[in-house]
């Protein structure tokens, strides 16, 4: 067992989740048996391989440059509405399930 | 004539000759899923205001005599992952139950300006995560071919509603296999363009590094049509990149023969169903006799494709799902007292166990102390798939396997074991880690009439290959 039901609560809580005392246990069966599966990558030795976080910096960027300088076709001028105008106020604030008509509203952030 | 079963350029036609109207072809396909839908499920929403507003335009076209665009007059569906203004986008999930989108994603604007008619929003896993449309926080979808059985994941919707003839074409995502196997499963053709072909924008983030926009449809010079309409430069979406988009329909045409196909042993071993494995090896027979050159090719890191997309995927997961805090958008659990009780419950009742799951997985992967055993791990052998593929493709054109090592199993049969239920994706997750493209194809039935997929694989933006070779292998079956 490589997951505890003490890991459960703890990355629960990192990932602002509650679980049920039943999710609880799905969860920490799930995770060691989907982890020991996951182990058989230690299986390859990796010390000199570099690792990937994504393709898109291998193709269609400008070879002959480094750094962000390859993704020069990426970036554009910094200026007020560049790419498109900003959503309304209003239409910005249609889907929340509470404003006051200029802010979101939450429960509160202080108790006392 | 049968409307509902036309191809793209066959329903331009007609209503460009007018033979029919875009608004005929749109009453006849909302009759057919009126008619058949209740038992299938492939749709969620259906945006009827927006099909006839916009049949409307292409009927005025067509009787003033001008040219039609390339879709002008197509009814197609669009996968619940990617928004639409002003049509309820749920991503599968209760947590965006009441969702509307303000703006358009990229491929839907670049289909509509194209004269697509949106006839709806399609059934998905929740948050494109699954194998089977079971994650679907709504309801199941099955399998047209036979109900009792699932359509595939996660675009399970996008694939039964091309098979049963509800749409000509439709917008599905892959970030594991989510196009291609479940077009195998339905017997429709499904493809998946190079990482960055496509613009992501006003895609429902699932992976961010993986997650990719494509096609599904019931020929391969559709899937031609489609790509060619949605690909290209978006600035929007700073991922997507700047590689000219060549004519894919003109290429179709071009010659298979003195093409390498390379087939791998790692794709035929332990695991593969033994019809599906038959199917397979006569098309690429099929592909020999049209003059390919059938090449043997090692692609050794292939077992550590599973386990490396599980930590990667859920990893960016855990990270894109955190924006669902029930504040700005999305359900909130209405008894609780302080913000993060708010927090906490909204995200509780409003993912279903499979995103929790994942959530869960990928939290733990990227948490301190694990960073390096799990995600830094999953990277560099990320980087080993991704060679495996530049030496393969140094000796040939493309790569011939099954798509998938089953034809579609029975709703239910996995549900309760997530691994199980993982290594559904096995043959497909390899070209998403690599970034490279994919087409599945059918290529003949199980004994139980159920579509086996053959799954062809490129180069980097060089869809054009697989689509020539897919496009061959068709015409000649």
């Amino acid at each position: 067992m490589k997951v505890t039901e003490k890991d459960v609560g703890y990355v629960a809580d990192l990932a602002n989740l509650e679980l049920t005392e039943d999710e609880r246990a799905h969860m920490l069966r799930d995770l060691n048996s989907i982890l020991e599966y996951i182990d058989r990558l230690n299986q390859r030795d990796t010390a000199n391989v570099s690792p990937m976080a994504q393709v898109s910096d291998r193709y269609g960027v400008d070879e002959s440059k480094t750094g962000s300088a390859r993704f020069a076709y990426a970036s554009r001028e910094d200026i007020l509405e560049g790419l498109r105008k900003s959503l309304p106020h209003e239409v910005a604030l249609e889907n929340a399930p509470d404003t006051d008509g200029t802010f979101f509203k939450v429960p509160k952030v202080i108790e006392r | 004539m049968d409307l509902n079963s036309l191809t793209i350029d066959a329903a331009r036609s007609a209503v460009q000759a007018k033979t029919t109207t875009a608004t005929s072809l749109a009453e006849a396909f909302y009759s057919k899923i009126q008619r058949d839908d209740p038992q299938i499920g492939s749709y969620l929403m259906l945006s009827k205001d927006r099909a006839f507003a916009k049949a409307a335009e292409i009927d005025a076209l067509a009787a003033k005599g001008e040219k039609l665009p390339p879709l002008g007059g197509v009814p197609i569906g669009i996968k619940d992952v990617m928004v639409t203004r002003g049509v309820r986008t749920t991503a599968g999930s209760k947590i965006l139950g009441n969702y509307v989108p303000p703006y358009d994603c990229t491929a839907v604007a670049r289909m509509e300006a194209a004269g697509a008619i949106v006839l709806g929003k399609l059934n998905c896993d929740e948050f494109a995560m699954g194998s089977s449309n079971e994650n679907s926080a709504w309801h199941p979808v099955h399998n047209p071919r036979d109900l009792s059985r699932v359509p595939g994941g996660s675009s399970g919707g996008s694939a039964a509603a091309v098979a049963a003839d509800m749409a000509v074409a439709t917008l599905g995502s892959d970030t594991g296999g989510s196009i291609r196997q479940p077009a195998s499963f339905c017997g429709v053709v499904g493809l998946m363009p190079t990482y960055g072909r496509v613009s992501r924008y006003g895609l429902i983030a699932f992976a961010s590094s993986l997650d990719r926009i494509g096609p599904l449809t019931k020929t391969v010079r559709d899937a031609a049509i489609v790509l060619h309409t949605i690909a290209g430069r978006d600035p929007m979406d700073a991922t997507s990149a700047e590689v000219p988009v060549p004519d894919y329909v003109a290429g179709l045409e071009k010659p298979v023969r003195g093409l390498k196909l390379g087939v791998a042993k790692e794709y035929f071993g332990e695991g593969l169903d033994p019809e599906v494995k038959e199917s397979v090896k006569a098309a690429i027979q099929k592909l020999s006799q049209l003059g390919c050159e059938i090449v043997p090719v090692s692609l050794p890191h292939t077992e550590y494709a599973i386990p490396t997309y599980y930590i990667v995927a859920t990893a960016e997961a855990s990270s894109n799902l955190a924006r669902f805090d029930g504040v700005r958008y999305g359900y909130r659990a209405s008894d609780a007292r302080t913000l993060s009780e708010m927090y906490r419950r909204s995200r509780d009742h409003g993912f279903g166990a499979e995103v929790k799951r994942r959530i869960m997985l990928g939290t733990y992967a990227l948490s301190a102390g694990y960073y390096d055993a799990y995600y830094l791990k999953a990277q560099k052998v990320r980087t080993l798939l991704v060679r495996d593929f530049e030496e393969a493709f140094k000796n040939v054109d493309a790569i011939v396997t099954p798509t998938s090592p089953t034809a579609a199993f029975k709703l239910g049969e996995k549900v309760d074991d997530p691994l199980a239920m993982y290594l559904a994706d096995i043959f497909t997750v390899t070209a998403d880690l690599a970034g490279i493209p994919g087409i599945s194809i059918p290529c003949g039935e199980t004994k139980e009439n159920l579509p086996v997929g053959l799954q062809i694989l490129g180069k980097h933006f060089d869809e054009a290959t697989i689509l020539r070779v897919a496009h061959a292998y068709e015409q000649a079956a």
